[in-house]
């Protein structure tokens, strides 16, 4: 009798893993957010509590810290008010000069801020969970970054939260250039991949670059726009050293992401 | 074990994944995050029927890749295999030592990542591995191993405070009893 139930709960969990296995990709997909979706509330709960501590935190703040802050704040809003001023002075200089030259318009970034609520339990790979979906007009292959630089692309979407697979991850290799600082002249060109050597998870390897390339540590690594997924110019990291690869026929450099990818609240999807 | 306690396993396992996946602070303090879900397969393979056991893997399973990038039910073999094994040989195991759960928990947290590596590369995945996997498994080893005492310990105390204990068996017989009286009293 108890040999029976034995080779019963074997047969139905086997079986159950063979088909949820052997789901379509689409299906699969549904039914993972579904079962995601129970963590919902918690996720909430922990959110809403998260924010009540900081609100608390900000209430026993004193009178002569705010003030203190409020008088920064000002000087830094005239600060970027007056750049941009000067910015959309270049803006529209720019514009005419692609329309000189018969140029395509550059068509500004439209942003949307989310929030991180959770990451990966699992410790091979690197992703996080983001609080906008569908309802916010996410969708698959969306470039996510922060004011300091690249955060990494929109994966997976669901009504109300995305999967964000981040710059590191096996399934996060992208083209990258390296820009000479001084005159922002493009050194070489590489592929982002993942630095399984090191424990830092803001270290990442530039692989593929032409031997004789002339990378030096400093030099900043930028999106080169190859690919379709990501625009050019978003920035990386910086380059930390370099070494010969397949008799010196390639170079490979390791890059420190300006991004502290640890330390994630708040990113911002780039919606076009 | 009544349907209490297995209420009570599933509902830590869906805190326990909860939290692998909210928490990041020991993932930026040492570079791993602990997967508590073997130790908790472990307990119920000590402690419960199979059914029970098959429960727990398949929905914690199920749950862990929910709310990661691995494929649904990647996760749901290794776990099971593990509460099948520790059930199958639960009658040569020492379940109170402490050695004995420390033991268990270390292989089993040492065994369900490694499978589960095994299956994804198996299914054609990519995960990311490397010298750094190695620090990462022996850490979520040895979390798992010092969790899997803490909860044999909770689960006890639950299972204590909500469950009717068996009656402590005395040496006492009443049909053994000398009854005695205060003697037979003489005047003199």
């Amino acid at each position: 009798m108890l040999r029976r139930q034995y080779y019963m709960t074997v047969g139905l969990v086997l079986l159950l893993v063979l088909v949820v296995l052997n789901l379509p990709e689409q299906t699969a997909g549904k039914l993972k957010l579904a079962l995601g979706g129970l963590f919902l509330p918690l996720f909430a709960l922990a959110g809403s509590a998260q924010n009540f501590a900081e609100q608390t935190g900000n209430a026993i703040a004193p009178r002569s810290a705010l003030l203190q802050q409020i008088d920064e704040l000002r000087k830094e809003n005239q600060r970027l008010h007056e750049q941009l001023v000067q910015a959309q002075e270049a803006s529209r200089e720019n514009a005419q000069l692609r329309r000189a030259v018969g140029w395509q318009q550059r068509v500004p970034w439209s942003l949307k801020p989310a929030r991180v609520v959770g990451q990966d339990p699992a410790n091979w790979w690197r992703t996080i969970m983001i609080d906008v979906g569908l309802r916010d007009k996410i969708h698959p292959n969306m470039t996510v970054l922060t004011p300091e630089g690249l955060v990494g692309r929109v994966t997976d979407v669901g009504f109300d939260r995305s999967r964000v697979v981040l710059v590191g991850d096996p399934n996060c290799r992208f083209s990258a250039q390296v820009q000479e600082p001084r005159d922002q002249s493009v050194v070489a060109k590489g592929i982002i991949s993942p630095s399984a050597s090191s424990l830092d998870r803001l270290l990442v390897d530039l692989v593929f670059v032409p031997g004789g390339s002339l990378l030096k540590p400093g030099q900043p690594v930028l999106t080169s726009g190859d690919g379709g997924i990501f625009q050019k110019g978003i920035t990386v990291g910086q380059i930390v050293d370099v070494r010969t690869n397949d008799h010196g026929l390639n170079l490979e450099a390791r890059v420190k992401l300006v991004v502290n990818l640890n330390r994630l609240e708040q990113v911002w999807v780039m919606l076009q | 074990m009544n349907w209490m306690n297995t209420i009570a396993i599933l509902l830590v396992a869906f805190l326990a994944v909860f939290l692998e996946s909210y928490f990041r602070g020991l993932r930026n303090l040492i570079g791993a995050q602990i997967d508590l879900l073997p130790a908790l397969v472990v307990y119920a393979s000590l402690s419960a029927n199979i059914s029970t056991v098959a429960l727990i893997a398949t929905l914690g399973g199920l749950w862990f890749d929910s709310l990661s990038t691995n494929p649904l039910g990647i996760s749901v073999l290794p776990l099971f295999v593990i509460g099948l094994v520790v059930h199958y040989c639960r009658d040569l195991i020492m379940r109170e030592q402490l050695y004995a759960q420390f033991m268990l928990g270390l292989a089993a947290s040492a065994v369900a990542p490694l499978f589960t590596v095994l299956s994804l590369i198996g299914t054609g995945d990519e995960p990311l591995l490397g010298w750094c996997s190695l620090w990462q498994w022996l850490v979520m080893a040895l979390g798992g191993a010092a969790f899997t005492p803490v909860c044999f310990y909770l689960f006890d105390q639950f299972n204590r405070a909500f469950s009717y204990q068996a009656q402590p068996e005395t040496s006492f017989r009443p049909d053994r009893e000398i009854k005695r009286d205060r003697g037979r009293h003489v005047d003199y």
